[in-house]
């Protein structure tokens, strides 16, 4: 266990999530001091395969994991650095979540909470980062197995792409936020493979209604709706904890029929729009400006957005 | 990757007691400073990795100048640069030694 290291940015920006560099958003978090890092940045484990591709390298990986306390429990947190490549999933990175998970089995917190920032799999290292990816979900299908919640906090520049989007569908519950995005394909992929007729890339509203955390929240795919702010984060998580679903056959047949429903009603339709309005939204063009308080409201009333699955 | 190293004398040891300390992000534009007292109380070193090559004379004069104002005796200061501007590099030196000194 490492020093807490502070960021300059914690004080001043910890406002916005968005903004907020990862040890920002970890800070503000946890309880005020609790954060102990693990595989801290003095120990510089830095990537060893970026130098063969002269790019550089960050001390911590781009991952910060360690223990805290949340409202006086204990938990253990891991956090995405979005702006260093994307967040990407490399092989210390991925390694230093794997083991965290791994930890807390043995460790038994309140909870492990996963600060999703990332574009998926960092493709300078893409097997060991792929391996990661599998290995994370098996340590997660582990841990909530033995009773350990695992909250996925999503609010980040990169979003959760990729095989961070494939993690974040193995976590208990998901916190989302307006700016958060959860996908496995991400736009600029489905446009090269599909054209843009299919998907633009450049249709910013598009995106967001796709795979922006409102949507996500409406479908089911994310549990809870968030300001942008990292006391809203940290109210969420909170709240999640004490909703994590049982880990088991009921659990998982409940969240397969969801799922089936959800294709069969939805299958059909070419905008996240005609989604909304076969939900109940009365004015679906409406629902991307809508203040957090309006689509909490909006969100009660359809009822059926909360499920017990997952 | 081009790897600069800088060694200088200060007057005198920074302020506070802190152990170490990390600031800014490898992002284009932007760097990660992690100072670390590790060092006799009035020397200090500047290590630095930069994908951008041929800058080592502006290296030098941006961390003369950050010792010059902020004497940070005992530092061992290791820069992962993305591709910073001296200006950048200048104001997260700063920083560090900031946040080392409360």
């Amino acid at each position: 266990m490492s020093e807490r290291i502070i960021d300059p940015a914690t004080k001043g920006w910890a406002a916005s999530w968005y903004e907020a560099s990862a040890r920002a958003r970890i800070d503000g978090l946890l309880d005020t001091g609790s954060f102990r890092e693990v595989i801290g940045p003095e120990q510089r484990r830095m990537s060893p395969h970026l130098p063969l591709f002269d790019l550089p390298r960050a001390f911590d990986d781009g991952m910060i994991v360690g223990s805290g306390r949340l409202d006086g429990q204990p938990v253990l947190v891991a956090a995405q650095e979005g702006r260093f490549m994307g967040g990407a999933f490399g092989e210390v990175h991925g390694a230093k979540l794997v083991g965290l998970l791994r930890a807390a089995l043995a460790l038994k917190p309140a909870a492990v909470l996963i600060l999703f920032d990332t574009g998926g799999v960092r493709l300078q290292e893409a097997n060991a980062g792929e391996t990661a990816i599998a290995e994370v979900m098996r340590a997660i299908t582990q841990l909530r197995a033995a009773g350990v919640p695992v909250i996925g906090l999503i609010g980040g520049r990169a979003g959760a792409y990729g095989g961070g989007g494939l993690i974040a569908a193995t976590c208990s519950r998901l916190v989302v936020s307006e700016g958060g995005r959860i996908s496995v394909s991400g736009p600029e992929v489905i446009e090269t493979n599909k054209g843009a007729e299919e998907f633009d890339s450049r249709d910013r509203a598009l995106v967001w209604r796709t795979m922006g955390g409102k949507h996500r929240r409406l479908t089911g795919g994310a549990d809870a709706y968030a300001d942008d702010t990292v006391a809203a984060f940290r109210q969420a998580a909170l709240d999640l904890i004490g909703r994590a679903p049982a880990f088991d056959l009921a659990t998982l047949e409940a969240e397969q029929a969801r799922l089936e429903q959800r294709l069969t009603r939805f299958g059909d339709c070419r905008d996240a729009t005609e989604i909304w309005a076969r939900l109940g939204v009365n004015d679906p063009e409406a629902v991307p400006a809508l203040t957090t308080a309006d689509f909490d409201a909006l969100l009660a009333r359809l009822g059926e957005t909360t499920h017990d699955a997952r | 990757m081009e790897k600069l190293s800088f060694r200088h004398t200060t007057q005198n040891a920074l302020a506070g007691a802190k152990a170490q300390a990390i600031t800014g992000v490898v992002a284009s534009g932007n760097l990660e400073v992690l100072l670390e007292r590790a060092l006799p109380a009035t020397e200090c070193t500047v290590e630095i990795e930069t994908p951008i090559r041929g800058y080592g004379e502006v290296w030098a004069a941006v961390v003369a100048d950050f010792v010059a104002r902020a004497q940070p005796g005992g530092l061992r200061i290791t820069i992962n640069d993305g591709g910073a501007r001296p200006d950048t590099v200048s104001l997260r030196l700063l920083q560090g030694a900031r946040l080392m000194e409360v």
